[in-house]
């Protein structure tokens, strides 16, 4: 309408019906706004926002989902502080990050810097990254098999230079290490492909002086590339800990917390209150600790590791 | 060593195979071993005999290989049969948990890309009152982990009657994903405004401006978006698991756990498990060979700033 006059276009000549035009035109993008903001805003309503408050409700109140649930004030967060299961959940769950995480890190960082260095192709790439590609499903049936204690690939291998058959998934001691073993196979070519990406953003001229300078490769690593790969560091820290510390899916298909409750992590733990027990106020108090540990980790690593600066800006 | 080599990563110390350079091929190397091994070994167990796991176990090739097991996994021998050929006479209908997989994954990310696109083009560019707050809310929603939702959800899905339903598969995942929101946001606000000003000027609508003119261009965005959101939907396990572990409509996932959980003779049936695995593997190595690309670069994006 008045927006095919180039004059209503043009801030320097304002003719005088204007302002009652372009009233009008804002109330149009005001509605076309919200229309297309609309089914994602219901989905994030119906979704995570009500879900979450909800979820906050159901912590304070006795609910098995038959009756009616039963408010009990703080009686769920006093319970869980008492529940042993608990926090052998949060210690196992802790346990199992600190086994993943730093060698999961590490491992992704050398595969990175070693790709950089040596070659660009991609089925190189293609093949690191397939672990990542597979489910958690798969990963855990793959290994469970390869892991057999009886018929399994790598007890025959390990047979075969004369040491001791293991256990692995089966072992008290071990089981945990196991799966945290499994998801490092499954995650360091996503972890060495984030990295990489950071790689290729660092200009290559910094190396060039340092080396003209005489400085070492470790040298290079140390004082260039680290400090450098910063952003990424803290973006695969978050998610992979974060990721860590809700780890279910493996477990529930390789040990179902056994053997002894030596694999029950937290979120099993939930989950097993939630839909073995129907204690679904206690379970939700428990996930809102939970929530609340991973949120204050979030923040802490965000401030440790200054996540918003970029050394290169 | 001129200061034009920039273009060849790592060449500052030219292509000599120093202990450094020796150390980086061995860990790759050794890297892509792992990584292969069992792949190998679940392709390997997959054409066995049953009754030949435990004689060649150390074997690099089965001696006398056989399709049974896919053919027992894919339903195309009768039961007994399969028990005779020394299965564990756990049914899986594969591929009954393929389609379903399909179709849960194609469509989440259609109407996913759709909702996100939408949404993304009026943060990029429209004016409307509540914008900023609700694109924070929408950015904190992916800071809100799993493990606070899936009980009030679940329950939302049981209420309406939605328990072992593909909708009820699908709901949670349909609407709203913060982080393709956020990226697609990106991308719309480096696409230069000249285009859309001009469309504007000429009287298009928004909406006409947004199907006609910012799409076309968006393309490649989208397909990363749709490749991430892909993967990830098609390895979902957890809520599948939790609200739909009817038969009829368990995704593949959830069907490779029953089956293996169905042991009623003791141990697994593995040459059958085997089977099935690397029958699942082969539509994501299939997507590597058709567009390892883009995957990988998908992949680098979802960790990009």
């Amino acid at each position: 309408m008045t927006l095919a006059t180039p004059a209503t276009a043009t801030p320097v000549d304002p003719p005088r019906r204007q302002p009652h035009a372009l009233a009008k035109t804002r109330r149009a993008e005001t509605l076309t706004g919200w229309g297309l903001v609309l089914p994602a805003f219901i989905g994030f309503v119906v979704f995570y926002a009500f879900p979450t408050l909800r979820a906050i409700e159901i912590s304070f109140t006795d609910w098995n989902m038959l009756r009616a649930p039963k408010f009990v004030g703080l009686a769920n967060y006093q319970a869980l502080l008492h529940d042993g299961k608990f926090w052998n959940g949060m210690k196992l769950s802790l346990y199992y990050v600190l086994l993943n995480i730093p060698l999961q890190t590490v491992f992704g960082l050398f595969l990175a810097v070693a790709m950089d260095r040596l070659t660009r192709s991609l089925f190189v790439k293609s093949i690191v990254l397939l672990p990542y590609l597979l489910s958690n499903v798969l990963v855990a049936l793959i290994w469970l098999w390869m892991l057999d204690p009886l018929l399994g690939s790598v007890n025959h291998l390990i047979t075969s230079v004369g040491l001791d058959r293991q256990p692995f998934f089966g072992g008290v001691d071990q089981a945990l290490l196991t799966v945290a073993g499994v998801n490092i196979w499954r995650h360091m070519g996503l972890i060495a492909m984030l990295f990489l990406a950071g790689l290729q953003n660092i200009p290559r001229h910094l190396y060039e002086a340092a080396s003209l300078e005489g400085a070492t490769e470790w040298q290079m690593f140390r004082r260039i590339t680290l400090p450098l790969l910063r952003p990424v560091m803290v973006f695969v820290l978050v998610t992979s800990v974060t990721g860590s510390f809700q780890i279910f899916d493996t477990i529930a298909v390789t040990t179902n917390g056994g053997p002894l409750d030596s694999t029950r992590v937290i979120v099993h733990y939930i989950v097993q209150n939630a839909f073995s027990f129907y204690k679904m106020g206690y379970a939700s108090a428990m996930s809102m600790t939970l929530c609340a540990v991973m949120l204050l980790y979030t923040v802490f690593q965000m401030r440790v590791m200054r996540a918003n600066e970029n050394d290169l800006a | 060593m001129s200061t034009q080599s920039t273009s060849v990563p790592g060449m500052h110390r030219a292509s000599a195979l120093t202990p450094g350079r020796l150390l980086a091929w061995a860990v790759l190397i050794g890297m892509l071993i792992v990584t292969l091994m069992p792949l190998w070994v679940v392709i390997k167990t997959a054409l066995m005999q049953p009754g030949d796991l435990f004689a060649q176990s150390t074997r690099l090739l089965p001696s006398d290989p056989t399709m049974l097991n896919f053919e027992r996994v894919l339903g195309l021998v009768s039961k007994e049969d399969a028990i005779a050929a020394g299965g564990s006479g756990a049914d899986i209908n594969f591929l009954r948990a393929l389609g379903n997989s399909l179709l849960f994954t194609g469509i989440i990310v259609v109407m996913q890309i759709f909702c996100a696109a939408m949404a993304a083009y009026a943060f990029a560019r429209l004016r409307f009152p509540g914008r900023d707050v609700l694109f924070g809310l929408f950015i904190g929603s992916m800071m809100v982990p799993g493990v606070v939702t899936f009980i009030p959800n679940f329950i939302l899905i049981k209420d309406l009657g939605w328990l072992n339903t593909m909708a009820g598969m699908v709901a949670p995942f349909c609407l709203m994903q913060g982080f393709s929101v956020f990226f697609l946001r990106q991308f719309f606000l480096s696409i230069p405004r000249d285009l859309e000003e001009a469309a504007l000027l000429d009287g298009a609508s928004h909406l006409y401006i947004f199907l006609r003119v910012v799409l076309p261009l968006s393309l490649t965005p989208m397909a990363t978006i749709a490749t991430l959101t892909g993967i990830n939907m098609w390895n979902e396990f957890f809520w599948p698991y939790l609200v739909a572990k009817d038969e009829a409509q368990q995704v593949l996932p959830v069907a490779l756990q029953t089956f293996k959980s169905q042991t009623p003779q003791g141990q697994p049936d593995w040459t059958g498990l085997m089977a099935a695995t690397t029958i699942t593997v082969l539509p994501t190595v299939l997507l590597l060979v058709g567009f390892g690309k883009r995957v990988v670069e998908s992949v680098q994006f979802s960790g990009g700033k």
